[in-house]
């Protein structure tokens, strides 16, 4: 098997037999992140085994999450769905006082159809705590997607925008240049020192508060408000959405919340790249500026210092090759970062990409490979695990970004790794944390460096195959 | 609905793929949604294993619910079949795929037509049992399938081995400490002069199962994988097995004679000689395993009458409060299983050796049992680690829910004689050593600067005023909190809203009398 790399950007879908966690994983940072908040799992031993075994440590922590296990008699409809849910909600609510319950259904509420959506809102009213659902089942949804069901889901909790403060602001121009791009608005007046965004803009994304307030210093330098964020750090927080309202993404795999604010919240999507990277972070605040027709100030200078600050890792990572194997939908943004870094991407696995979503993190990808004089990465839909691993083998990559499945295996065979599942966890987002991707990515390249010269790098017998 | 933070057995599926995993060239198949070959990242990170899991998911999906596998199924098992060349590839159902109630024995037969490989649907229903028995009786279906298969073919060799030998079975993959155990087994076996057949399910091939009978015995040292096999064989073809766990020295003597007298029958009439084992349990007993002097040693004796708790798999937790009332002295308040399923032969085997038992799988049920009966040492699973961690309890770990720290890479087993010294080690540095208990009594231990904060009452009705509150911070810290709270006790059971140093005495005396 010989492989090319193209030109272009090419996207590929395989079989799907690939790798990835169960989107139920995103309790482990949501209820985290969302204080006041419990989660609960509605599924199978399956689901409950997965989340302590994945999720390790943090069980041990009395997390505000749990499982209500099905058993037999909830599968063959024995026992009244409501009635049970009630009594555990009931329970809960006693030991917890939550100010919001979110029920996660996963494969097998899918599977027997069971009503989450129609029994919430009558349990609502009887418990006195909001029942948010979310379907995030291995189903129809990969790993970090279940972060997106969940705050789609909560995108309809969010209180309505009150118009007054905007009426007396008057738009011009607003014409819709594509989908999900906008023609900058033209507005006249300018105030000089209070913050120029006239219209509120909420960021959705969860990300943990230091980051979060991170990216909001980062706009403010810019004089641009963010006026919330979805999800704020408490249910109760959850910020107000409406028609005049500007909202952006900050991570890659939100295309359904971004869906949901649009059409059933009528809220205006800012269509960016992902501010992973300096890159990613500077083009992302350009975007969101250019909607408010804001003159950026020193941002350019501000990509420079962290580039300068990172040279000592660039010069690691320059002319190494990487494959992703994909499983977190993080893999466009991060790529694009690595390939500005210097590094030769040979294929991006992904789990499902969103063409529209992603758009303008794709252009950003193909400016930066033209950019680099790096030819474009394959983009490879749904991968199939058996055949990237034998595309590895034949690529020889510098570094594999894998999921926890395969990582030891190909460290075992000489192929150096890095869990993806790191990505997830590890704070990557804006100008500060750009040093955090490198030490991740560097920190197999570093290890090997002190290995080098022991002669082991192989640890398998040869064997058939 | 049962509202569940945390379990000690996993589901049924994950029994079967360690069974599956664990044999060499073997490829299992879920038929599962994307993200349940979690599996795969266990196996690969506990494990620390080097090869890729041959384990991959048949994914059912929206098209899956819609229309039915239809040749998904088939079309992966004969891919897997042209991939890796296994000589058995198992079909595992998941909890999802047993509610779509597919017919996946069709699949399996259609596949089995078009693939070299041997193929076989695991044969477990996943809302009846877990991970353990789902693994015994999964064990149970190969050797099964392979005995009859070679039956069929006329291949079946139930002639016995010419030097006494034995199967070992039920050793496998993300077993507490297995790789260890089987190890010492080997060894043990060795030293009696006694060939190993075959272990099974670890390393194993399955091609070679239809020479299990060969051996003149089989050994199984957990209670909870094996003993299904185990039965099979002894109905099939009159092999004797043994399921003493050979854990602490009396267990390991025990298991030794069972071994000496299943072999002493056939060597009688086929070697016209008699195994005496009893020089060498004696010598192991007395000078190669360090554990009975241990209990002699006055070091042991402190730990007489001190207060434990255990809590693990039936096989694990037998044993280990056997070991701890009968070898060392120490006082068990309370032991328990999770395995309900094999609770009548737990209770039986610790009646004599405990205050209490224990039978459930509910972590909330345990943790109310440490907690109430303050134990001075808990050995149990990685829950109960955590269990103690929050009350200041020390706790060894002797059995499965494991952790990446039960992977020990150095030579750490539990059965056998280099066993006996290694749970004498856990058992003896998880309670405070005793020079230092003595030392910490007298002076009030070291740590009396440190601000009491893990509290377990909820109350706050009940103030300290401060001398009450330094006296108590010159208590040892490994007391304090128990102390703190049997005073809280005293102090609410006779309405005294504010603990003076008086009360703090008055309770003290109130629960010596």
């Amino acid at each position: 098997m010989s492989i090319k790399i193209s030109e272009t950007l090419t996207f590929e879908c395989e079989t799907g037999n690939y790798h990835t966690f169960c989107p139920i994983s995103c309790v482990a940072w949501l209820y985290q992140k969302i204080e006041d908040s419990f989660f609960l799992v509605v599924g199978t031993k399956t689901c409950g085994y997965f989340l302590q075994n994945a999720l390790g440590v943090m069980i041990f922590a009395e997390p505000r999450y749990a499982m209500a296990e099905l058993e037999e008699g909830d599968i063959s409809a024995q026992l009244n769905d409501y009635e049970e849910l009630k009594r555990l909600c009931f329970q809960i609510k006693k030991d917890r006082n939550p100010s919001v319950i979110i029920w996660i259904g996963t494969c097998t509420t899918e599977i027997i159809k069971m009503d989450l959506e129609g029994m919430a809102p009558k349990l609502e009213i009887e418990i006195e705590i909001p029942i948010v659902v979310a379907r995030a089942n291995g189903l129809d949804y990969a790993f970090t997607q279940g972060e997106d069901t969940v705050l789609a889901a909560m995108a309809h909790r969010c209180p309505e925008q009150k118009t007054e403060i905007e009426k007396k602001k008057k738009i011009e121009d607003k014409s819709i240049q594509k989908i999900f791009s906008f023609l900058p608005l033209k507005t006249k007046e300018k105030k000089k020192k209070s913050l120029k965004n006239q219209f509120p803009l909420v960021l959705f994304g969860s990300l943990p508060s230091t980051v979060a307030s991170q990216l909001s210093l980062e706009l403010k330098r810019q004089s641009i408000h963010v006026s919330g964020w979805l999800p704020a750090q408490r249910y109760t927080d959850l910020p107000t959405l409406g028609e005049k309202v500007y909202v952006c993404g900050v991570n890659p795999f939100l295309s359904r919340t971004a869906t949901t604010l649009m059409r059933r919240r009528k809220c205006k999507l800012i269509g960016a790249p992902f501010p992973i990277g300096p890159d990613g972070t500077r083009a992302w605040i350009e975007k969101i500026c250019s909607i408010f027709n804001i003159q950026t100030e020193g941002l350019e200078e501000r990509e420079q210092q962290v580039w300068e600050s990172l040279k000592n890792y660039l010069n690691l990572v320059r002319g190494k090759s990487v494959f992703f194997m994909g499983d977190n939908l993080l893999e466009i943004s991060l790529a694009r970062f690595l390939i500005r870094c210097g590094m030769i991407v040979y294929e991006i696995g992904i789990p499902y990409m969103d063409k529209r979503y992603q758009a303008a993190e794709l252009t950003l990808l193909q400016e930066t490979c033209k950019k680099m004089c790096i030819p474009m990465p394959r983009i490879v839909e749904k991968p199939d695990n058996y055949n990237q691993i034998q595309r590895i083998r034949e690529l020889q990559p510098d570094l594999a970004i894998t999921g926890m499945a395969h990582a030891n295996p190909l460290e075992a065979r000489g192929i150096n790794t890095k869990w993806s599942v790191e990505f997830t966890f590890a704070q990557i987002h804006g100008f500060t944390n750009a040093k955090d991707v490198l030490e991740l990515v560097t920190r197999p390249l570093r290890r090997n460096n002190n290995l080098e010269n022991l002669g082991w790098t192989n640890l398998i017998k040869i064997q058939k195959g | 609905m049962k509202l569940a933070y945390w379990m000690y057995a996993g589901p049924a599926h994950i029994g079967t793929l360690r069974v599956a995993s664990s044999f060499k060239n073997v490829h299992a198949i879920m038929h599962a949604p994307l993200g349940d070959d979690y599996f795969n990242v266990m196996r690969s990170m506990l494990e620390r294993e080097r090869d890729f899991t041959p384990v991959t998911a048949s994914i059912v999906d929206r098209h899956v619910l819609a229309r039915g596998s239809q040749e998904k199924v088939v079309d992966n098992i004969t891919r897997k079949d042209k991939q890796e060349r296994p000589d058995l590839i198992v079909l595992t159902p998941t909890c999802t795929s047993s509610i779509l109630q597919e017919d996946l024995q069709n699949f399996v037969e259609r596949a089995s037509m078009s693939s070299d490989s041997d193929v076989i649907l695991a044969d477990v229903n996943h809302y009846r049992i877990n991970e353990l028995q789902a693994a015994d009786r999964t064990l149970e279906q190969v050797v099964r399938y392979y005995l009859e298969k070679a039956r069929r073919q006329g291949n079946l060799n139930i002639s016995l081995t010419k030097k006494p030998s034995a199967n070992i079975i039920g050793i496998f993959t993300l077993g507490f400490h297995n790789q260890h155990d089987c190890r010492e087994l080997k060894r043990l076996l060795q030293d009696l002069g006694i060939l190993i057949n075959q272990i099974i399910p670890e390393g194993g091939f399955v091609e070679n199962l239809h020479e299990l009978p060969k051996a003149w015995f089989n050994l199984v040292p957990y209670r909870e994988v094996g003993l299904m096999t185990a039965l099979y064989l002894e109905k099939e073809f009159g092999m004797p097995y043994i399921s003493t766990t050979p854990m602490g020295v009396v267990d390991t003597a025990n298991c030794i004679r069972q071994i000496q007298k299943h072999v002493n029958i056939w060597s009688r009439i086929l070697l016209d000689k008699i195994f005496d084992f009893e020089p060498y349990i004696d010598e192991q007993t007395r000078f190669i395993s360090q554990a009975a002097w241990f209990s002699r040693s006055i070091d042991c004796q402190n730990l007489t009458g001190k207060k434990a708790v255990v809590f693990g798999d039936a096989t694990h937790a037998a044993s280990i409060t056997k070991i701890l009332a009968c070898e060392m002295g120490i006082r068990v308040s309370c032991t328990g299983t999770y395995c309900k399923h094999d609770e009548e032969w737990f209770k039986e085997q610790v009646q004599n050796f405990c205050d209490e038992i224990l039978i459930t799988d509910d972590h909330t049920e345990v943790g109310d049992m440490i907690a109430r009966i303050e134990p001075s040492a808990i050995f149990g699973t990685q829950m109960e680690r955590h269990i103690g961690k929050r009350l200041d309890i020390p706790c060894g770990v002797i059995s499965s829910p494991v952790h990446i720290q039960n992977f020990p890479l150095g030579y750490r087993p539990f059965l056998g004689y280099e066993g006996t010294n290694q749970i004498a080690d856990l058992v003896y540095n998880s309670f405070t050593l005793g020079m230092e208990d003595h030392l910490l009594e007298i002076f009030g231990g070291h740590d009396t600067k440190e601000v009491i904060t893990k509290s377990l009452s909820t109350d706050t009705d009940l103030t300290w005023n401060s001398e009450s509150q330094l006296e108590l911070n010159k208590i040892p810290g490994f007391v304090r909190g128990k102390i703190k709270r049997n005073t809280e006790k005293f102090a609410r059971q006779n309405n005294i809203p504010k603990i003076t140093v008086e009360v703090m005495y008055a309770a003290k005396e109130h629960l010596s009398a």
